[in-house]
């Protein structure tokens, strides 16, 4: 075979998931057998099943791959990993795609497990640990002021119940929970940004 | 028996006042019975479990377990690292064996920690109390300390996904794995046999951003343990504790069910039938209350 018609196989996008996502170079690997789809938790809510997603990419789908809520669905059960024959790490793989298409800013723009994915990294980050009720509260509000406060109202009992247990206090409001490097941890993680952000490669 | 020492990883959910913090009650009060001390690693901070990916990315999630592995190092150098979260756990190991594999990976991290004034070599080893438990006592072990036996009590052993995959206890199976059962027994117990739920999933984080399609997976594994005709659930992870029991109400609403399956942690289930009383066993952070446990544990 010629190099010209290796390239065109290797069409653009498999180069982009290759170069920029987490794991990527492994979707070449897959043989598409199909036990992922058939071990996943949630494997009848993805638009696409990981075997699907793979040949997709495989194909050049861009647009329909890291615009689509599929990846979202991943609970991180590790199932798919555990099973795969070819040894796939199918679960960072989907994260990895999940992430590159938030990055690029074309996810889905109400996928509540994306709001809710960013909701935990930033509530983490602020003091270098999860301030569980605040994440909570803000889980509430995530899709608006009024449904917040239906959907609060809806987990009062849950919430007393973890209070009355001692598994939630509401002082945790004010304050809370933190490390004492704040500063330092976020120096760390500036810094991995930028060498994150410096390996991404163009493609267009 | 010396007293073993361990680099001790707790975790968000295990703080005062969080969601696991009965689970912490309860490994403190059996790291007490079995003389390990615990040496928790100074300023630790969360290692973004299964849902901050999204938002971190590969490296900055990365360093966030490396920052700890570094600390750890400087801490406690010649002890193992363990952790009593499953996503902790995972988190940890994974950027340790990545670190191990991958000398640019190492390098990189080295160069964002140094941004912190850390370094990290990832020499670590990476466990969960499971293994420590199992491997580093036995079941033998383990069982010598029993006072109170649980006895006529029947549990389903749920282990769920993170402690169990990708990485799993050595020796153990993942679709099948043994050692919860086996603990129960050697607490006086009587395990589910077959409880074919045993490692399916709870939704984890996505309990909470995608409620309705993790409790239809909560409610199968909540009925399966009944299927077996158990009393209680037993578990190793915060996330599955926590999702299995606090929606159980909803659950009942949507599905008609009428469920109240109390869920423990393996570490109350040992600290009762050790002997101790019921706020040293954790038996005070159960929604659902075990009745059978409150009774031994008075």
């Amino acid at each position: 075979m010629s190099t010209d018609a290796i390239n065109y196989y290797r069409n653009n996008f498999l180069k982009e998931v290759e170069a920029n996502v987490e794991e990527g170079a492994w979707v070449k690997m897959c043989m598409q057998c199909g036990v992922c789809a058939g071990s996943c938790p949630l494997g009848n809510a993805w638009e696409h099943t990981p075997q699907k997603i793979f040949m997709m990419i495989r194909a050049g789908k861009r647009d329909e791959v890291l615009e689509s809520d599929a990846m979202w669905m991943c609970t991180s059960c590790y199932n798919c990993i555990a099973r795969c024959p070819r040894e796939l790490p199918i679960t960072h793989i989907m994260h990895g795609l999940a992430n590159y298409a938030h990055r690029l800013g074309i996810a889905p723009k109400n996928q509540p497990t994306r709001k809710f994915a960013t909701m935990f990294w930033n509530n983490l980050v602020k003091k270098g640990r999860v301030n569980e009720l605040k994440l909570g509260v803000a889980l509430y509000f995530m899709n608006g002021f009024v449904n917040g406060i239906k959907v609060a109202i809806k987990a009062m009992p849950l919430g007393l119940s973890m209070i009355k247990t001692k598994r939630m206090s509401p002082m945790e409001m004010l304050g809370g929970h933190g490390i004492k490097d704040t500063g330092g941890l976020h120096s760390i993680l500036k810094k991995a940004r930028e060498i994150e952000d410096a390996k991404m490669k163009k493609f267009d | 028996m010396a007293k073993k020492e361990y680099s001790f990883y707790p975790g968000c959910s295990s703080q005062k006042a969080a969601s696991g913090s009965n689970y912490q009650t309860s490994v403190e009060t059996m790291c007490d019975v079995l003389d390990i001390k615990l040496n928790t690693i100074p300023d630790w901070n969360c290692c973004a479990a299964s849902i901050g990916y999204a938002e971190g990315g590969e490296l900055p999630r990365l360093a966030l377990s490396a920052r700890n592995m570094a600390l750890s190092e400087q801490a406690s150098p010649d002890q193992d690292i363990v952790a009593t979260c499953a996503a902790c756990w995972l988190a940890t190991r994974e950027t340790k064996e990545r670190l191990n594999n991958d000398a640019e990976l190492m390098k990189e991290t080295n160069e964002a920690l140094a941004a912190g004034g850390l370094e990290v070599k990832a020499n670590q080893n990476v466990r969960h109390m499971v293994e420590v438990l199992i491997e580093d006592f036995g079941f033998d072990e383990i069982g010598k300390h029993v006072k109170n036996p649980l006895d006529g009590i029947k549990i389903a052993g749920y282990v769920g996904c993170q402690t169990n995959r990708p990485f799993g206890i050595d020796g153990e199976s993942f679709e099948n794995p043994k050692y919860l059962d086996k603990l129960v027994e050697t607490m006086g117990a009587e395990p589910v046999e077959n409880y074919d739920k045993k490692v399916s999933c709870c939704g984890g984080a996505l309990a909470f951003s995608e409620p309705e399609k993790s409790q239809a997976l909560i409610k199968d594994i909540i009925e399966a343990a009944y299927d077996g005709g158990a009393d209680m659930i037993v578990t190793p992870c915060p996330v599955c504790q926590l999702n299995v029991e606090a929606y159980q109400n909803d659950i009942n609403a949507k599905y008609k069910t009428k469920f109240n399956m109390p869920v423990v942690y393996y570490s109350t289930l040992m600290s009762v039938a050790y002997g101790k009383d019921r706020k040293a066993s954790g038996l005070d952070g159960q929604i659902i209350t075990p009745k059978q446990l409150e009774d031994i544990a008075k």
